[in-house]
């Protein structure tokens, strides 16, 4: 028999120390876990305290006003619910388009992980740079003015990045051997995008675009680049209306609360309402997300 | 492990004996290779292969792992050119034409060259559904048309009475076994006059492994099979030709008996005893 080089008697020895370190990682990670938990608990039942009692029909239906118990924010309401009109399909289309190209047609090869790399750098871009774009871009050059339209394309260009990262990962995940038994029974290309790979792919797609969305819905700092007012009396009715959105609404209101106390407890208020919408949108593309889960 | 490959050459050589007497017909070329090479990059893996594949007849390519079955299998329909770095030389004719023209198009080749995977391959979609895939694709919008190719093919696979009950189940909810088969029916939904079978009963108990066998033989009667396998006992049993490649080579391509009982090249006689590969 071969020389044996684990020792049993050392190798017992060791052993209570290994598992003592491998339960201090774990409780380690857990109070990492906790901290970001904590953390948001706190957030949540501060903001939950402050804005609850003021959330009722009126405020919900009422124009805004300078009058802090007459104002309303249906207007901002609105003007979010037509940001998403426009962001929706525009991220969706030109995103999905793009990983399909980059990820199924383009040829292989330094121009191709040249534009990928890219896009995947344009993620990181500050938001407010987006917003220096549209203005230029939408606002200016093409003089939409500073309608939804405009606002709705900035925040598209936006969370681009993220849908086309998330959707070419979601179409790299898809087994190739599916791919070949459709091509081996003559299916083109198209066809077999169209009728296997997607399908196949839509779970992942549909998560990048909920967080794409999520980080839409929220975004401030591009759409007072656009110029877009603080007071605002007629609700928007179509994109190329002038708006605001809640969270503008929510900055706007923060930064008065110095001049009329309750703004504060108005933000906090429609930042409840931001928060039950974000999550209303994030639970119907997660019923859509589940319709469509397969194995495979 | 050699008494029974004894045992199915032995089958062999009687059943040949009987052949014998009648007059040998020469079955009608599909598919005629002249001088293919082919490379990875810069892997050479298929050296100047010439080898005729003929109608109603069971073509086996043996040989050692890494020696081009699958690779040459997959030019057979064109597949190879999924890997982008593929790069191809010589000729295929099917039917007449070269396959390796660029002006050939891969949908028609394939519509009539179907393939069946190592690996089983089924959709996640429901078993009906993977039946009517490749009609669908061709085109065929028809329920009643589409209901009865499911079942015909279903039946075709001798899975019938397995499945029928169980039409709009999820494909991945059947054994491994049912699920190749599933994907042989589902090659025979578009029919095709050739079938390309890569180790089709490698992953496979012997029972299922059997089924397909007699599958095989019965699909014989109207297509050209080309089957690619590990197993020598299969080659034997189940087919007419074999071919056995080493290092991206024909060594030798005969009539399955003579390569498996007097083979002219002495490598062909050591892998089949088992003596290397
Ligand atoms: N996609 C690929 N890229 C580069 N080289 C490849 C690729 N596929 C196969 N090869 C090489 O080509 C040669 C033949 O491979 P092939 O898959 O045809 O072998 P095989 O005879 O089917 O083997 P096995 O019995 O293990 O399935 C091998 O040397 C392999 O490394
Ligand atoms: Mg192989």
């Amino acid at each position: 028999m071969a020389t044996r080089y684990m020792d049993a008697e050392l190798v017992g020895k060791r052993m209570s120390s290994r598992v003592r370190k491998n339960t201090g990682w774990k409780g380690l990670f857990f109070a990492s876990t906790l901290f970001g938990l904590v953390v948001l608990a706190v957030l949540l039942v501060r903001i939950f305290t402050q804005g609850i009692e003021y959330i009722n029909i009126d405020f919900l239906m009422n124009h805004l006003s300078t009058d802090a118990s007459r104002a309303g924010i249906m207007g901002a309401i609105l003007g979010t619910a037509w940001l998403m009109v426009v962001v929706i399909p525009v991220t969706m289309v030109i995103g999905v388009g793009t990983a399909i190209y980059l990820e199924l047609y383009a040829k292989k090869g330094k121009l191709q992980s040249f534009i990928a790399t890219n896009i995947s750098n344009l993620a990181g871009v500050p938001s407010i740079v987006y917003g220096l774009l549209g203005l230029t871009l939408f606002v200016r050059t093409l003089e939409f003015g500073n309608v939804i339209l405009a606002g709705g394309l900035t925040l598209s260009l936006l969370v681009l990045p993220i849908v086309i990262v998330a959707a070419q990962e979601a179409l790299r995940a898809v087994p190739g051997n599916l791919s070949e038994a459709s091509y081996g029974m003559g299916a083109t290309k198209w066809q077999t995008v169209r009728r296997i790979i997607l399908p196949a792919a839509l779970p992942g797609i549909l998560t990048g675009a909920i967080l794409a969305l999520s980080r839409a819905i929220g975004e401030t700092a591009p759409l007072t680049v656009l110029g877009i007012p603080a007071l605002l009396i007629p609700f928007p009715e179509g994109i190329f209306d002038t708006f605001t959105a809640l969270p503008m609404q929510i900055y706007y209101w923060t930064i008065d609360a110095s001049l009329v106390a309750e703004y504060a407890n108005l933000a906090a208020a429609t930042i409840i309402v931001l928060l039950v919408l974000l999550f209303l949108l994030n639970s119907i593309a997660i019923l859509i997300r589940n319709k469509f889960q397969q194995r495979y | 492990m050699s008494t029974v490959m004894t045992k199915a050459i032995n089958l062999k050589l009687v059943r040949n004996d009987n052949e014998r007497s009648e007059p040998e017909v020469q079955k009608e070329v599909v598919y005629d290779t002249k001088g293919l090479n082919l490379w990875y990059g810069e892997t050479h893996a298929l050296k100047n292969i010439n080898m005729d594949i003929r109608e109603k007849e069971v073509t086996a390519i043996i040989g050692p792992s890494g020696c081009g079955k699958s690779t040459y299998l997959k030019t057979l329909n064109r597949m190879v050119e999924l890997v982008p770095i593929v790069k191809t030389s010589g000729q295929i004719t099917y039917k007449g034409k070269n396959i390796l023209d660029k002006s050939f198009r891969v949908e028609d080749l394939r519509t009539q060259v179907g393939m069946v995977f190592q690996k089983a391959n089924p959709f996640p979609k429901s078993i009906y559904e993977n039946i009517a895939y490749g009609p669908k694709i061709h085109g065929i919008k028809n329920k009643k048309i589409l209901d009865e190719i499911v079942e015909n093919s279903l039946r075709g696979a001798f899975i019938w009475d397995e499945l029928k009950d169980r039409l709009n189940d999820n494909a991945y909810g059947l054994s491994g076994g049912q699920q190749q088969r599933l994907c042989i029916a589902r090659c025979l939904a578009v029919e095709p006059n050739v079938i390309l079978m890569d180790e089709p009963t490698s992953a496979l108990d012997p029972k299922s492994t059997l089924r397909i066998e007699e599958l095989v033989q019965e699909l014989k009667k109207d297509y050209a099979i080309v089957i690619v396998t590990h197993n020598m006992q299969q080659a034997a049993r189940i087919s007419d030709k074999t071919a056995f490649f080493l290092n991206g080579e024909i060594i030798e391509y005969d009539k399955t008996d003579h390569i498996f009982n007097n083979p002219a090249d002495e490598r062909t006689g050591d892998y089949i005893s088992g003596r290397f590969g």
